[in-house]
């Protein structure tokens, strides 16, 4: 990459087995993985949309929020099946609850999750139990802020040098642009009446994104560098210009359907490309040994070896 | 609960011979991982994976042959037991660490948790498999196949406590016969994995044989991590309630 040589960390001399990776790479697979990430940032903060709607007595932004938490999480179980090969394997994840896995944990708050999302939505619909599909849709707005987060802690749980070291940008990543997900939807499937808070969280939550993941970039120095080369800079880059256009339009397409839409489409777009971008980063990062071995022969070569305090 | 049993892999004797990976493989079963000439080094199995749980590395160096026989370090906190959703993988009575192939879900978390690489998920079957450090032999009163194959005792195996004297002892040895380069990996419970169920003697740094100079069980971090999720969350909390604020009529 030409541009801006002289700011790029420099190359670091570095032994390694014949080039070989360090780490296993992560085996997840496309489209199902990033597709289960957006979908679910998307049902999580939709939930947290329908609780505020309701609270804020706007009956049809909570409907719609309702029903995009139901689909965002219906649709990404089935991706999330889909990864695992067969439906009894999502089941069989629910046979222990395990804190320290994030996968565990990420299972039984899906579950909660879809099932708060499922009672709203068919109350909703079928006009049953209104106290229930209230409460219900209240409750999402609880499952879905760690929906939307507790994604982010999966990634970040390995030794994939770029997510792990991402860990503290990475919640806010996920959660800046579950929130743009979630406004650019309901703004397209909300009357323009009530869709002014839906419009705030798409403008929001893409500024949000964009901050998160300028950081993610810049302090992770040489492991972050996956993040600006390759299919995964390009797809953050996308991501960048998507979100940014997506997220100053939803300010000003108040009074325009297609600026509404094209809005919309924006940010759903580059929080699609964040997700491949993060993803395929984590990949590149594995894949190189570099990424592995220097931070680490630094902090060896620097007398402060890693160890495992009181544990 | 029995005595903590591991391997000490001793690669100053270690001839490359590779009766290790096929003693593992006869004595467990394991698939052909098929013939690659990788036209970089005489190494033609790679790296440890799904389907070879001992490997040899070959390193051509100036005037030396580097040769290393790596295998599961069976971590005394392994991260992949740690973020196992299913309870699949468990720690013996013998404190190593087997993943029991009919619990596994074929979720692959395991596999980029492992900061050394070695667990891997079969294409075929789905599942995650690694070294067992024959955890069937063991229960036998036997000794692994790899080491009860290992024909310059490369390969030791025995309890942790005194394989690691014997360690220690020989690198003394080495150095006092002008071998300053041998040190000792992953010996030691202070390291980022707590010591490891497995460590080696090696002639050159960790990087050199494809192993990481200073790893770190992945969950170290975890509860920091929920931290920064939890601070995530009330951020994503706050941020709808401000738009229903803001633009509240």
């Amino acid at each position: 990459m030409p541009r801006r040589r002289d700011e790029m960390v420099p190359d670091a001399e570095f032994r390694s087995y014949y080039g070989q990776p360090v780490v296993k790479r992560p085996i997840w697979h496309e489209p199902h993985m990033p597709a289960y990430l957006y979908l679910g940032g998307l049902s999580g903060a939709a939930g947290a949309m329908a609780a505020a709607a309701r609270l804020t007595g706007r009956d049809r932004l909570e409907l719609a929020a309702r029903m995009a938490a139901f689909a965002g999480a219906g649709a990404g179980t089935v991706f999330l099946v889909a990864e695992l090969g067969r439906p009894m394997r999502f089941l069989n994840m629910l046979r222990v609850f395990k804190f320290t896995s994030p996968m565990s944990v990420g299972s039984w708050t899906l579950a909660a999750h879809s099932g708060l999302t499922g009672i709203a939505v068919g109350s909703a619909v079928t006009g049953l139990l209104p106290l229930a599909g209230g409460t219900a849709s209240v409750a999402s707005g609880l499952s879905g802020v760690a929906m939307a987060t507790y994604t982010a802690v999966l990634l970040a749980d390995t030794a994939v040098p770029a997510w792990h070291e991402g860990r503290r940008e990475l919640p806010f990543l996920f959660s800046g642009s579950a929130l743009a997900s979630a406004g650019a939807a309901l703004m397209l499937t909300t009357p323009r009446a009530q869709a002014a808070p839906a419009r705030a969280a798409a403008a929001a939550g893409a500024m949000a994104e964009i901050v998160a993941g300028g950081l993610l970039e810049r302090r992770l120095g040489l492991v972050g560098e996956p993040y600006r080369r390759g299919r995964a800079g390009r797809l953050m880059r996308a991501s960048r210009v998507l979100t940014l256009g997506g997220g100053l339009l939803a300010t000003v397409a108040g009074r325009s359907r297609a600026l509404t839409a094209l809005s919309g489409l924006a940010i759903t777009a580059g929080a699609l490309c964040t997700r491949f971008g993060v993803l395929e980063a984590g990949r590149a990062s594995a894949e190189d040994p570099r990424y592995t071995v220097v931070p680490q022969r630094e902090r060896v070569d620097a007398g402060r070896p890693a160890s495992v305090p009181g544990r | 609960m029995a005595e903590r049993v591991g391997f000490f892999t001793d690669t100053s004797i270690c001839i490359g011979c590779k009766a290790c990976e096929v003693a593992c493989k006869e004595w467990n079963d394991v698939p052909d991982d098929g013939f690659v000439f990788r036209a970089t080094s005489y190494d033609n199995t790679g790296a440890l994976g799904a389907s070879t749980w001992r490997h040899v590395a070959f390193v051509e160096q100036d005037g030396r042959w580097l040769m290393m026989s790596d295998v599961c370090k069976h971590c005394t906190h392994a991260a992949c037991l740690d973020v196992c959703p299913t309870g699949a993988l468990f720690r013996t009575e013998f404190d190593t660490v087997v993943v029991q192939s009919d619990v596994c879900n074929g979720c692959g978390y395991c596999v980029p948790a492992c900061p050394y690489g070695v667990i891997d998920r079969r294409q075929d079957d789905g599942r995650a498999w690694k070294c067992t450090l024959c955890y069937d032999r063991l229960r036998g009163g036997m000794e692994p196949a790899c080491a009860k194959a290992c024909p310059t005792k490369s390969i030791q195996f025995g309890p942790l406590d005194e394989l690691r004297e014997r360690a220690e002892a020989r690198v003394e040895r080495l150095h006092a016969e002008g071998v300053t380069e041998a040190r000792l990996y992953g010996e030691s419970p202070d390291n980022g994995v707590g010591g490891t169920g497995a460590f080696f003697l090696l002639l050159d740094e960790p990087e050199t044989y494809g192993l990481p100079p200073d790893p770190v069980v992945t969950t170290r971090d975890l509860p920091a991590m929920w931290r920064w999720a939890g601070g995530a969350a009330l951020a994503l909390a706050a941020g709808v309630a401000a738009c229903f604020v803001r633009t509240r009529t």
